[in-house]
Formats: structure tokens, C-alpha cells, sequence
């Protein structure tokens, strides 16, 4: 299945490789170098790519990309799920996904790949399990070893692996038992010229924190699981028992992980929480244009609305922006073309706004679009779809748990023709 | 030990001025001294007995071989440490060594040996860890001893090694592919492994090396099928995509027949008010005249395959999900292909990467299945922060999506895009809008104004890619559209798209006489600017000039020479070439010419409008999902999805052999055999398997889920030998067996982890004891259930007792926990007497009730239309007992309420409730009355006679009469004591609002012919295999609803009819059974409300 990976930088530098079968030559990314080339824009380069006798599955994430060699036919998604599998790993070990953590800790990284493909199959993917065979290093562990040369390869064998949960390590042990519960919504809009809503849905996912010892079986239900139109589970999730009794019940990975993830039913309305005013004229024949919006709130269920950003891909004929805000900040990166302004919390009696001139090219053309502007924002304790747990009961094991619910309602892919 | 810190000390001192090249950064670490100076002391440090040193050594070469620099001179200084005891340094030289052997082999042979010692060691992940090395080394001289480790691991006692073993069947075959036939024998061996761990990779393996040998999948693919959904995500996707290659080779086309069948079920369904006279000859008769092609019967097998890999649709992995969506698309019949659009569109929220591949493949699909997809228009909607690519992927879904209804929508979305600021993306949206245009004929007029609009568009590359659009437009009826053809042939003197231009003059010479002013001016002016054209554009010419010349000589003789000689001496022989026929043709020359007495036929002939199709249109040839769907192209290794089999192969191969003793239809033999049986049920699931799983469990300590037994689907012996007693007992009909089996094991399994979890909730010590006994009071039970029905068949029996069980350990879960364990004790009671008794449970005992059931037996056997008493067939009500008044907020009062389904003695018109009340405070409880109802217009109340005193620890029932008024509206009253008012309301089900009426046959047809139209509810439904006989029906309809059983002539026709209390409406419910479990259930009442609502209850009731 997977022949080998190669590691790439942004500047084109090869900085890791592994082959879990015969070696395969860097040259094999000289393809991929051209295809990177051709596209322009790295978002922009195709994840496969047909070499002669190679085929090459690439995955971009976090300013690297992920090129893995293939030799036979394979589903494009496993390898690419695997590769995100491999990045997610690495930032769950390093705190971040970054070349010169790859770089600082190679040989983790290396013992790591080892692990996780066998042969180009994967073996060990569980961050658990991949956990008791490797620790991650911690600033102390790392000044141990130094010390003491003992290693970061565990000598207890993973047990994980071998029960029939495999997400779950045994022996788990904690004074304070605590289980968090994020139920994260993300709007995902776009809204046109005039204001209306030409699409909208809810998409939620509950992360999970669990910090319980032993084997604890919990069960989670909603008040209104109904609202929950398509879910997607953690292997740990029981799913006939959602079927019949819309109760998720699992036993628990160690530590953090996303429990589910949902999209509310697209026949609820969706409740948009900000609106936009915005009127953005560029002026023909002459190398200046308006530019000026206004955020509100609006349907915000009485939550204050914080962390609005607005970011806006100007046009490339701008060449600089001369603005004012009533609040807030605003940068504009005349080489990208970003314009970017931080709000923070609105206040209704004084919505803030962003006006002032636009200096285009001089002798260009007028830009036949105006810019979408994408919008972020963040509401606190607050689920907009409505959603709400229930309860959440703990079976075998006899301490009392800590719980803890929280909810946080924050723009997706949001954005507003203008 | 004080080696260590010392050296700690030594190190820190190295790094200083002296030696530069001990740089943190081992990979940089050699700036400044040659590589060989470099290796010369990573050698010395390997070649300590400080186990420190060496592991420094071994890191920096790690690092090395990450950059893909060269280690391969260390390999002798390497490789002496693979027997090192330090677990890190060891994992170390693996690495290395699996990247080098292969090219220094005489040297890896060296550390063949601690391999294979490794192969016999007591831990399991040492023997695992060493086959794995070993089989990684590509040394082809140890092929026979690879060999050897394989065969004896895949009989390990560890389901780990064995894993390992079937990682290395690929690899052992990639290295010498004549091993294939032994490597094919350990896979066979491997494949009947049921442990989850192994499925995967076994299957991965058997892909790689004998995809071919499909025979080897037979026996295995019900035990596949079942542990689908526990085996770990990436190897759900190997084996669901072989199973959909499998399925294509065994299995009948789901769609083959599909509409034949609609077509006959529903004259069978309407014809049967007719053919009264014919009775169940009808529908006999009906298939009887489609004797070539006998309706399709899904097969089982297929069947369970489909239902097992649906929940995976709700994998989080993508790739998962993909798997499924592939082998619904290319095995289910097209009703049920649908479910998988809901699960693709919810994979467009993730990578960029991922939203690539599923577009591709949901591009592919949306050609062919449409409207699965329509739902979703909104969801394909393109956001400027989308990488282009993504967009136009949208874009292709979005334009196959696009019919009659949704056009405009689409259209208006096409128009934003249109502004947008990325051209390439424009472009492809003009060629969208074209597309749209000649695929939904009612648009095209609308789009062909719009892209002139676009002809005045500032940027040339939207003008051009419109103009080529325009052009094929205009093809399709180009009579009415010379205006157009005008304005094109202006843009000429602006437009510089070569594409464009060339397309322009195509359109100009082609319908020349639409525009025969105009067309010689614009060869005039290419005449002049020839020589600066592009070669696409100069052929364009010659061709318009050879047009011209030909209808129009006159005016255009002389500028077809002067273009042709300009071509003449064209730099380009294309060019010179098509300039030299073109003259032959159409310059009339002295000798012969018959070909230019034809010109005018070769040049203006009409031509056939282009098709604008999907670049996506014939791709699902390939699987997909696969790599080869993604490329267009066949990639290497790609098994080609074969085609549906005319006739499907013999599907008893499937069957798995049957241990002898479970044929033995003697029950007393049976239970003998039983006990021993389900005592160690544990750990017998497989021969490899007993003795280890015990060994597992002494090595980790994790008593619960170990061993054979799986997480969600058990796998345990108990249902599968179950599935074969019955697949013995009832042969012919492996279908229903093989379902009911999987029905049975999940309760099973449902049952086993919700007394697990309530009995660690007492005491989590006992845990682990607490199986076997718990297992054994189970088989017992069922035991004697069977030992006392005589009339009813077994299988029914087994499926019908496990109903019951569930039932009330549903019920308990909604009480309180403090109440939990009370009727632990009593199920198995209940269980013995279900079948002749009223359940104990039963709070008022009613007076002379035959139990539902018997009741039924007793219907199904009277075909006369003799009336029986109503009250000795008033059945219990499905609701049961529910409860009114909570403990807590009754301060000790408890009340219950049931519904008996006697009639209310005071009025007729009322529902009688039975209230039970009792008393768990320690103080009497006075003065029991219904305090004063609050009630909804029409609802009134019958109280039940005041309770003077209830001492505590007592209890007493009361009847009172509700009238409901045929809504199900509650009934809101107060309880009130002497000291305490509580608010309670009564909320009835909706078949408690009526009661049974005994009518005949014909009085039943009689009357539903007066209750057609308006009146009539139709609804389809599947029996689950567990309620598929007669008596499980009736008794499941009957507890539901207040009916009484209408006797009928035909065997898979139920008829129940009532009247709703209050205003004496009929209710008529017709179930029609069909062979596969489809049925058809319909609903006759005046209460349209109450007729809706009961549908949907009774469908509830039979499908769960």
C-alpha cells in the first residue's frame, strides 16, 4: 500500500523521508515539484499525481506537505486519511506539526512512522496505544533521560492493541476524575448581497476530555437528541445503542478526543447571529474606491457576541487601504492583499464600523467583484442549534466523577457576498 | 550505575569548542568533519558497552537515514547490537536494519539468528516483533525461513502474532512469488480466524496476493460480514471493498427486476378486492404469468451485507465511509442507494484533500442517481475561499444536479460566480452555464442572452471561453440566431483569444448565409492580419475562405487566392498542407474534378450539434473510490468490478458446516449438551483460542472484555451454533436464519452488557463471576420456555422469548434506580408464564383474561366468522404499566396506571383506567380523591371513588373512566390526600382509544369500501424476520391497539377492526405479509388523525 513518505517544506527542501518497502528515490518528488510548480497556489496542488511508475498522494497541512508514494491501486482516501492521521499524531506528541519539531524530535517521528505502517498498512493509529509504546517527550522526561540515558520507548507492552478495545490503554489511574464535554457549533453560511441567507447549516462536534481511571462506561444523553440529523462517531460509541435509545454509550479513550461530530437537519432555520452592512464601490477611471461596513448583532439569543474578525480578500489591484474603525484594529497586507480587522464584543448601542478610501492601481481596470468578506465570531455558552445535554451516567467503576459540560456557538465557513 | 552520569559530564564537554560535530542536531552535527572521520566514531560509541553511547549513536543514525543520507558503512558496527537488551537501542537497529539488509545481505544474515530465537519467546510481542523484522528484511535467502515463522505464527496462540503473520504474507510474497501456494494455505487458515484483530489484515494480504481466489471468501463471508463493524478503520475498508467485488460475483442484480416487481405487487394489492372469488389464487396467478423471469428475491447474504455496513456510513474516518458509499452504489438496489448521500455531503466539511477525492467521486455518481444528491444542491454551493480545484469539482456536481426545477436557483448561483476574481474558475463557469443550456432545453435561451452579455465582458478570457460556449450553442439551431452571429463577427477586431477567434470564423463560415453581408468583410480583414495569426486561427480562415468561395464566388474569389497563397508559404505544413487541399477541392481544375463538383457537400455539410456531456459521464466503470475512478486510467494492481452474474452461483457454499451434535432435533438431548456449552462460552470461539485468551487474561488483567468475545457484535459460539441449529431445523430457508441469527445476537449482546452494567453498579468485584451463572440461568430459562410451547414452532419460540426479555429490561431502565433490581428476580417467572397467564407484573389482575397470544392461536385457527366474546379477548395493553406519580414527589405515594381495555361500566364512551396506588411512606396516607380537573373542551372524567386510608406498605387499585374524546390529548387532574394536592395527567397511546368490534369477512370488505379515499392510509413496511409468523404479528398488532381479529381467507392477510370509544368511528387495519418480509399496512377510519397516528404506532411496533 504505502511505499514511502517524503516530508516537504515550503521552500521545496526534503527534509524527512521513510519507505516501509524497497527504497524509492528522492527524485520520485522531482513530479511533485513540478505539479507544485503548475498549480500556483499550494491549496491548489492535486493530492494525486500520476508519475510513470509511481503514483503520488499528497496532503498539505500546516505549511508542510505530506507526499507519500504509491505503487499499486489503493483507496486515494485511506492513504489520505492515514496521512492526516500521521499529522494529527505529530501534533498530538509535539504540540505542533511543524517542521522544525518534526526536525527536533526525529527520532520519535521515525519510531512513530515504524509503528503506524507496517509494510505500507497501518498498524498502530490509536494515539492511546501509539502513547504506552512511545512516550512523548516532556521537557522533564527529556532532562531525565539525559541523565539516567533511559529512553522513551515504553517496555510494558501496549495492551491496547491486543483487547478488544483498542482505543483504551489499561491500568489508567488519576486522583481527580474529571470528564469534559466541548459541544462546539459551527455556523456555516453564506449570505448575499442583500442580506439573505442563501445557505446555512449547523455542524457540531463534541470534543471529549476524559480523565476517569479504570474502565469506566459512560453514557451520554441529550434533551433533544432528535435535533441530530447526521452523526459521525468514534469507534468507541456504541451504535445500536444510539439507534434504538439515542444514548451514546462508550467507554472512553483515554484523554482528549472528538467524540462525535453532527450536522443539525437542514430543515431547522438557522439562526444568524451577526449581520453585515457593507457598501464597497470602486470608482471607474480613477484609482480610488469606497469602502464601508457595520456589523450588528442579530438573533443572538441574548449572548454577547465576542471575537468577531472580519477578513477580506481584496482585489489585486489594491494597493493600499486608508481606513477608520470605531473599534478595534484593522491590518491590511498590501502583498497578500488580506485585509483584516479584529473587532472583539459588540455592543449594540455602538456598532462598531470600518470605512474610509481604497487606493487602487493606477490605469487598471476596475475590479468587476467586490470581495467576500469572511467573518468569524464566537458566542459563548450557548449551542445555537438548541442542543443540550442531558446527563451523563458513569457504569463500572464506583468512584464519582467529575462532569462538565460546556458550549460554545462560533461562525464556520462563514461568509458575505458583497 | 555511576557510568551514567558520568558520562552525562563527558558529554556536556564535548559539546564545547573542542568538538564541534557533537552538535545537538545530529543530522547537522557533521558540518565540519568529513563523513568518514564521522563514522569513525559513531562506530567507536556503538562498539561501548554503555548502553547511553550507544543509543546516541544509534538516534544520529536514525537521523541520517530521516534525511536520506547515507549510513550504509556503519551496517557491521550496526548490526552486532541487535541482540542489545536496552528495548530502545534495539527498536533502533531495526530501523536501520530494515532499511539496509537489503543491500548489504551477507552481513543481515547475521542477525537472522536473534530472530528466530526471538520467534520462541514466552511474550507475545517479542515473537510478534521479531516475525515482523524478519519478514521486513528483503533478503530473498532466508525465504524458507520466513516461510516457516509464517506458518508458525499464523497458529499462534496470540491474535497479535498472528496479525503480525498476515502482514508478512505480502511481504514474503513480494519477495518471491513462487511461495503463492503455501502463502495461499496460510491465508485460508487465517481467514477462519475470528478474532477481529486478524480479519483486517488477512484480507489486506489475501488482496495482495490471490485476489483471484474468491473461493476462499465462501465460508467466510457471514463471519466477515458480522465483525465488520468492530474491526479496526482501515481494515473496514479492505475488506468492504473486496466484499463489494465478492458481492458482484455472487450475488443476483438488485435492479434487474425491480421495476417487474413494483409492477406485479401492486396488482396483486389492488386486484384483491376483485378477485374475491379467486382468493389467494391471485397473486399466484399473478407471477405465474412472468414465467421467463421469476421476481427477484434478494439473497440473504446480500442482504446482510448491506445491513451490516450501513452504520459504518457513520464512521469518522472518511476513508470508511467512502468504502461503504462505493458498495452501496454498486450493490443496492436503487431505493436504498440514497443513504449514503446524507454521509458524502458530510465529509465536504473536512481536508481539502478529502472534499477532492469524495467530489470526484460524488461527480461520478450524481450522473447517474440524480437525485440522491438534489437534496443537497445547497450544500455543493461554491465559497470564494475554496481552492479552485474544489470549485470546480462543485462546479461539475452542481451542473449535473441541475434540472428543470432547480435551474433558476442554479443559474442565479452561476451568476455570482461569474464575478469572480479567479479566471479559471470563471471559465469553467461559462462552461457550466453552456452545459446547462443544451441539457435543459427550456434555459437555453436564457443562458445564450446571458453569455452575450458576457461577450462585453472587460476580461478577455470570460469573452473568449463565451464565445467558444456561444458557438456551440448556436449549432443546435443556428437559423434564428443571426443577430447573434453578427455581434460575434464584430468582436473580431478586439478579440486576441486565439481560441476564440478561430471559433468565430468557424461560426462566420459555417452559416455564411445568415450573414452574407458581413462574412466577406471579416475574411477581408483576416486576409489582411494572416501572417500574424495564430496556426489555429490561419486553419479557421482557409476554412472560411474555402466556405465563402464556395456560396459566394463572386464577392470572394480573389481574397480565397490571396489567403491561399498567403498559406502556401506558411511556416507550418499544417498549414501548407490544408492550403494545397483545400485549392484541390474547391478551384476547379482542368481534368476532372469530380471532387470539386462535390466541394459544396464536403464543406457545408451539416453537421451535428456537439454534446456537452461530463467529463464524469462513463467513469463509474471503475470502482469507486479506487485510485484508477480518481485517474481515469487503470492503475497498476486495479481489479477490474465485475459485471452482475446472469444466473447466481449455488449461495449454499456460504453455509458453514455444522458441529454434529447441534443437528439433533431432540430437545432433551439438546439441553443436556447445553450446559457445559454455555459455561465456558467465554473463551471457545475458536481452537487457537481457548488457551489463550485465559493466558491473555492472567497477563493483563482485564478480565471483561478479553478473549473471542467481541466489543459490539459477539462472536461467541452461543449465537452462531444457535444460527445453525435453526438454518438445520428449517432448511431451505437459510434467510430468515441467518437474519434472525444477527437480530438474536445483538440483543443478546445488548442484554449481556445492560445487566453487566447494572450489576457493577452494585458490586464491580463481582464482575467477572458473574457471567457464567448469568449465562446459564439463560439458557435454562429459554430451556423450559421451550419445553412448555407445543404448538408454536421453535424458532418462532427462541425469538419470541428473547422479545420478551427485552421488554422489561427496557421498562426498568426508564424507572428509577432505586427500584432497579426488584423485578430482576421476577423476569425469569414471567418468562415461564408469558405464554398462558397474564404477566405477573399485572397489577389488577383482570377477571378471566386469556393471554393475547393464545388468544390469537385461537383467531387463526377460527375461519367461520363465529363472534366470541368480547371480554375474553380484550388483550393487555402493549403500554403496560406506566407510572403517574414518582415516589419522590408523591412523599411516598406511588401511583401507577395501566390501561385494562374493559369496557368502563358506567360509560361506554370512557377509557378505563386502572390506578394502582401504593404506599411507601411510614404514615398512612387519607383521603385519596381526584381533586378538581382541569380538563381540554371535550374531555371528561369519571373519579374513582375516594380511598379513605392507605397504610404504609399498602396498596390499592382504583378504576376510573376517562373520555378522551378521540384525541390523544392528556388528562389533566389533581391527586389529592388529605394534606397534599398532585398534579398528574394521563396521556393515553392512541390505540387505547377504541374497541374491538367483531365483524365478518365480508361486513370487513363491506366496510372498507365505504372508507376509501381521504379515509384510507397506506404505508409500507418491512417485517423484521422476528415478527414474521402469524402469531407475532397478531399479537404485536393487537397489543398496540384496542382491535379485535377479523377472520380472512388468505394466510398472509390480517384484518383487525374497532370502533374509537367516543364517537364509535370504525377503525379497519388491513396488514398485507408478503414472502420477503415487505408488507403493507392500511388504515380505514373517518378519524383521519387517530388513523395516521395508529399506522404509525402498529409500523413501530412491528419493525422494532
Amino acid at each position: 500500500m504505502i511505499h514511502s513518505l517524503f516530508l516537504i517544506n515550503c521552500s521545496g527542501d526534503i527534509f524527512l523521508e521513510k519507505h516501509w518497502k524497497s527504497v524509492v528515490s528522492q527524485s520520485v518528488c522531482d513530479y511533485f515539484f513540478e505539479a507544485q510548480e503548475k498549480a500556483a497556489d499550494v491549496e491548489n496542488v492535486p493530492p494525486v499525481i500520476s508519475t510513470p511508475h509511481h503514483y503520488l498522494i499528497s496532503i498539505y497541512r500546516d505549511k508542510l506537505f505530506f507526499v507519500s508514494v504509491i505503487q499499486t491501486e489503493v483507496p486515494p482516501l485511506f492513504v489520505i486519511e492515514f496521512l492526516h492521521r500521521v499529522a494529527d499524531t505529530f501534533q498530538d506528541y509535539f504540540g505542533e506539526c511543524s517542521e522544525a519539531a518534526i526536525k527536533d524530535n526525529v527520532v520519535i517521528v521515525y519510531e512513530l512512522l515504524e509503528e503506524m505502517l507496517d509494510n505500507g498498512f497501518p498498524l498502530a493509529t490509536e494515539s492511546n496505544i501509539l502513547k504506552e509504546l512511545i512516550k512523548p517527550p516532556t521537557i522533564l522526561r527529556s532532562v531525565v533521560n539525559s541523565i539516567t540515558g533511559s529512553s522513551n520507548v515504553g517496555d510494558t507492552l501496549p495492551t491496547g492493541q491486543l483487547s478488544n478495545i483498542p482505543w483504551r490503554r489499561a491500568g489508567v489511574k488519576y486522583t481527580n476524575n474529571e470528564a469534559y464535554f466541548d459541544v462546539v457549533e459551527e455556523i456555516d453560511a453564506i449570505i448575499d448581497k442583500s442580506g439573505s441567507t442563501v445557505f446555512a447549516e449547523i455542524q457540531g462536534v463534541i470534543d471529549a476530555c476524559i480523565k476517569l481511571s479504570g474502565m469506566p462506561d459512560l453514557s451520554l444523553s441529550f434533551m433533544n437528541p432528535r435535533l441530530l440529523d447526521d452523526v459521525s462517531f468514534h469507534p468507541c460509541i456504541r451504535f445500536k445503542r444510539w439507534e434504538s435509545e439515542r444514548v451514546l454509550s462508550f467507554i472512553p479513550p483515554d484523554g482528549n478526543f472528538r467524540l462525535i461530530s453532527y450536522r443539525v437537519s437542514s430543515q431547522n432555520l438557522v439562526a444568524i447571529p451577526v449581520y453585515v452592512k457593507h457598501s464597497i464601490s470602486f470608482k471607474e477611471n480613477s484609482s480610488c474606491g469606497r469602502f464601508d461596513i457595520t456589523i450588528g448583532p442579530k438573533q443572538n439569543m441574548g449572548k454577547t457576541i465576542e471575537g468577531i474578525t472580519v477578513t477580506v480578500h481584496m482585489p489585486k489591484v489594491v494597493l493600499n487601504m486608508n481606513l477608520t474603525t470605531t473599534q478595534g484594529s484593522y491590518t491590511f497586507d498590501p502583498v497578500t492583499k488580506v485585509l483584516t480587522w479584529d473587532v472583539g464584543k459588540i455592543t449594540p448601542q455602538k456598532l462598531p464600523s470600518l470605512k474610509g478610501l481604497v487606493n487602487l492601481q493606477s490605469g487598471a481596470p476596475k475590479p468587476e467583484e467586490n470581495p467576500s468578506l469572511n467573518i468569524q465570531f464566537k458566542i459563548q455558552q450557548l449551542a445555537i442549534s438548541g442542543l443540550k445535554v442531558n446527563r451523563l451516567d458513569m457504569y463500572g467503576e464506583k468512584y464519582k466523577p467529575f462532569k462538565g459540560v460546556k458550549y460554545v456557538t462560533k461562525a464556520g465557513k462563514f461568509q458575505v457576498r458583497t | 550505575m555511576s557510568a551514567a552520569p558520568a558520562y552525562s559530564e563527558d558529554k556536556g564537554g564535548s559539546a564545547g569548542p573542542g568538538e564541534p560535530e557533537y552538535g545537538h542536531d545530529p543530522a547537522s552535527g557533521g558540518i565540519f568533519s568529513s563523513d568518514y572521520k564521522r563514522h569513525d566514531d559513531l562506530k567507536e560509541m556503538l562498539d561501548t558497552n554503555k548502553d547511553s553511547l550507544k543509543l546516541e549513536a544509534m538516534k544520529r543514525i536514525v537521523a541520517m537515514i530521516a534525511r536520506g543520507k547515507n549510513a550504509s558503512d556503519l551496517f557491521p558496527a550496526v548490526v552486532k547490537n541487535v541482540a542489545c537488551k536496552n528495548i530502545e537501542v534495539k527498536k533502533l537497529v531495526y530501523v536501520y536494519l530494515v532499511r539496509y539488509a537489503e543491500e548489504q545481505q551477507d552481513l543481515a544474515l547475521l542477525s537472522i539468528s536473534t530472530f528466530q530465537r526471538g520467534l520462541k519467546d514466552p511474550n507475545q510481542l517479542i515473537r510478534a516483533s521479531a516475525l515482523r523484522v524478519l519478514s521486513s528484511i528483503r533478503v530473498p535467502i532466508i525465504v524458507p525461513i520466513m516461510m516457516l515463522a509464517i506458518k508458525e505464527a499464523a497458529s499462534d496462540m496470540s491474535p497479535y502474532v498472528r496479525k503480525t503473520a498476515a502482514h508478512a504474507i505480502p511481504k514474503l510474497y513480494s519477495l518471491d512469488s513462487d511461495q503463492k501456494d503455501q502463502l495461499i494455505e496460510v491465508i485460508e487458515k487465517l481467514l477462519a480466524d475470528k478474532t477481529t484483530l486478524v480479519a483486517g489484515s488477512v484480507v489486506m494480504a489475501f488482496e495482495e496476493v490471490c485476489p483471484e481466489r474468491i473461493d476462499l471468501i465462501h465460508k467466510n463471508y457471514r463471519k466477515l460480514c458480522n465483525l465488520l463493524i468492530d474491526v479496526e478503520e482501515w481494515g473496514q475498508v479492505v475488506i468492504i471493498s473486496m466484499l463489494t467485488r465478492y458481492a458482484r460475483t455472487q450475488f443476483l442484480s438488485p435492479t434487474q427486476n425491480e421495476s417487474l416487481l413494483e409492477e406485479n405487487a401492486e396488482k396483486a394489492f389492488y386486484g384483491s378486492e376483485e378477485d374475491e372469488a379467486k382468493g389467494a389464487g391471485s397473486e399466484e396467478t399473478a407471477a405465474a404469468a412472468l414465467p421467463a423471469r421469476k421476481p427477484y428475491i434478494m439473497d440473504p447474504d446480500h442482504r446482510l451485507l448491506l445491513r451490516n455496513t450501513k452504520p459504518l456510513l457513520q464512521s469518522r474516518s472518511a476513508a470508511v465511509v467512502m468504502a461503504v458509499a462505493q458498495l452501496y452504489f454498486h450493490l443496492a438496489p436503487k431505493a436504498e442507494v440514497g443513504v449514503i448521500a446524507k454521509a458524502l455531503v458530510r465529509l465536504l466539511r473536512s481536508h481539502s484533500e478529502v472534499q477532492y477525492v469524495v467530489l470526484q467521486n460524488v461527480a461520478t455518481m450524481s450522473i447517474k442517481r440524480r437525485g440522491m444528491f438534489e437534496p443537497y444542491l445547497k450544500s455543493f454551493y461554491i465559497r470564494s475561499t475554496d481552492p479552485t480545484q474544489i470549485k470546480i469539482l462543485k462546479l461539475e456536481v452542481l451542473t449535473n444536479l441541475a434540472n428543470e426545477t432547480n435551474i433558476p436557483t442554479v443559474l442565479r448561483e452561476f451568476q455570482t460566480y461569474i464575478r469572480s476574481m479567479d479566471k479559471d474558475f470563471v471559465a469553467a463557469t461559462i462552461q457550466a452555464i453552456g452545459r446547462c443550456a443544451t441539457n435543459i432545453g427550456r434555459v437555453r435561451d436564457t443562458c445564450l442572452n446571458g453569455l452575450v452579455q458576457l461577450l462585453s465582458n472587460r476580461d478577455e478570457l470570460v469573452v473568449a471561453e463565451s464565445v467558444v460556449v456561444i458557438k456551440k450553442l448556436l449549432q443546435m439551431q443556428p437559423a434564428q440566431h443571426g443577430e447573434i452571429i453578427k455581434h460575434l463577427a464584430k468582436l473580431t477586431d478586439n478579440i486576441q483569444v486565439p481560441m476564440a477567434r478561430a471559433s468565430i470564423l468557424w461560426l462566420i463560415g459555417e452559416y455564411c448565409e445568415h450573414v452574407p453581408r458581413i462574412a466577406p468583410d471579416v475574411l477581408r480583414k483576416m486576409a489582411k492580419s494572416f501572417t500574424a495569426e495564430e496556426d489555429i486561427v490561419k486553419l479557421q480562415v482557409i476554412n472560411l475562405a474555402a466556405k465563402l468561395y464556395l456560396t459566394n464566388s463572386k464577392q470572394t474569389k480573389l481574397l480565397t487566392q490571396y489567403v491561399l497563397s498567403l498559406a502556401k508559404y506558411d511556416q507550418n505544413y499544417d498549414i501548407r498542407d490544408r492550403a494545397r487541399f483545400t485549392r484541390q477541392l474547391i478551384v476547379p481544375s482542368e481534368q476532372g474534378g469530380a471532387l470539386s463538383r462535390h466541394a459544396k457537400k464536403l464543406f457545408l455539410a451539416p453537421k451535428p450539434a456537439p454534446v456537452l456531456e461530463s467529463s464524469f459521464k462513463d467513469r463509474d466503470h471503475f470502482q469507486l473510490g479506487s485510485l484508477s475512478h480518481l485517474l481515469n486510467a487503470k492503475a497498476t494492481g486495479y481489479q477490474e468490478l465485475p459485471d452482475w452474474p446472469e444466473e447466481a452461483p449455488d449461495p449454499s457454499v456460504r453455509n458453514v458446516e455444522v458441529p454434529e451434535w447441534t443437528k439433533c432435533s431432540n430437545r432433551e438431548k439438546r439441553k443436556e449438551k447445553e450446559k457445559p456449552f454455555y459455561s465456558d462460552s467465554e473463551g471457545e470461539s475458536g481452537p487457537t483460542e481457548s488457551a489463550d485468551s485465559g493466558k491473555q487474561m492472567a497477563e493483563l488483567g482485564r478480565p471483561a472484555y478479553e478473549g473471542g468475545g467481541s466489543y459490539y457484535s459477539s462472536t461467541d459460539p452461543e449465537s452462531e451454533s444457535e444460527s445453525d441449529s435453526k438454518s438445520s431445523s428449517e432448511s431451505g430457508s437459510g434467510e430468515s436464519s441467518s437474519e434472525s441469527d444477527n437480530e438474536d445476537q445483538d440483543e443478546d449482546e445488548e442484554k449481556g452488557r445492560g445487566s453487566e452494567s447494572e450489576q457493577s453498579e452494585e458490586d464491580g468485584k463481582r464482575k467477572t463471576k458473574k457471567k457464567v451463572p448469568e449465562g446459564k440461568g439463560e439458557a435454562s430459562s429459554s430451556d423450559e420456555d421451550s419445553d412448555s410451547s407445543s404448538s408454536t414452532s421453535e424458532s418462532e419460540m427462541t425469538s419470541e422469548s428473547e422479545e420478551e426479555q427485552l421488554e422489561p429490561a427496557s421498562w426498568r431502565r426508564k424507572t428509577p434506580p432505586s427500584s432497579k433490581r426488584a423485578p430482576a428476580t421476577k423476569e425469569i417467572s414471567l418468562l415461564d408464564l408469558e405464554d398462558f397467564t397474564p404477566p405477573s407484573v399485572q397489577p389488577v389482575s383482570p377477571p378471566a383474561i386469556v393471554s393475547t397470544s393464545l388468544a390469537a392461536d385461537l383467531e387463526g385457527l377460527t375461519l367461520t366468522d363465529s363472534t366470541l366474546v368480547p371480554s375474553l379477548l380484550s388483550p393487555v395493553s402493549r403500554v403496560g404499566r406506566q407510572e403517574l406519580l414518582h415516589r419522590v414527589a408523591g412523599e411516598g405515594l406511588v401511583v401507577d396506571y395501566t390501561f385494562s381495555r374493559q369496557p368502563f361500566s358506567g360509560d361506554p364512551h370512557m377509557v378505563s383506567v386502572h390506578i394502582h396506588f401504593s404506599n411507601s411512606s411510614d404514615t398512612p396516607i387519607k383521603g385519596l380523591h381526584v381533586g378538581t380537573p382541569k380538563l381540554p373542551a371535550g374531555i371528561s372524567i369519571q373519579e374513582f371513588p375516594e380511598i379513605e386510608s392507605l397504610a404504609p406498605g399498602e396498596s390499592a387499585t382504583a378504576v376510573m373512566g376517562i373520555n378522551f374524546c378521540d384525541s390523544t390529548q392528556a388528562a389533566n387532574f389533581q391527586l389529592c390526600t388529605q394534606t397534599r394536592q398532585f398534579y398528574v395527567s394521563i396521556q393515553p397511546p392512541v390505540g387505547e382509544l377504541m374497541a374491538p368490534v367483531f365483524m365478518s369477512e365480508n361486513e370487513f370488505k363491506k366496510e372498507q369500501g365505504k372508507l376509501m379515499g381521504m379515509n384510507e392510509i397506506t404505508e409500507k413496511l418491512m417485517l423484521p424476520d422476528t415478527c414474521r409468523s402469524d402469531h407475532v404479528v397478531v399479537q404485536k398488532v393487537t397489543a398496540t391497539a384496542n382491535l379485535g381479529r377479523v377472520p380472512c381467507g388468505t394466510s398472509d392477510e390480517y384484518r383487525f377492526a374497532g370502533r374509537t370509544l367516543t364517537s364509535g368511528s370504525l377503525v379497519l387495519l388491513t396488514l398485507d405479509a408478503r414472502p420477503a418480509g415487505a408488507a403493507q399496512l392500511t388504515v380505514n377510519s373517518e378519524k383521519m388523525v387517530i388513523g395516521t397516528m395508529l399506522v404509525k404506532d402498529v409500523i413501530q411496533a412491528l419493525t422494532q
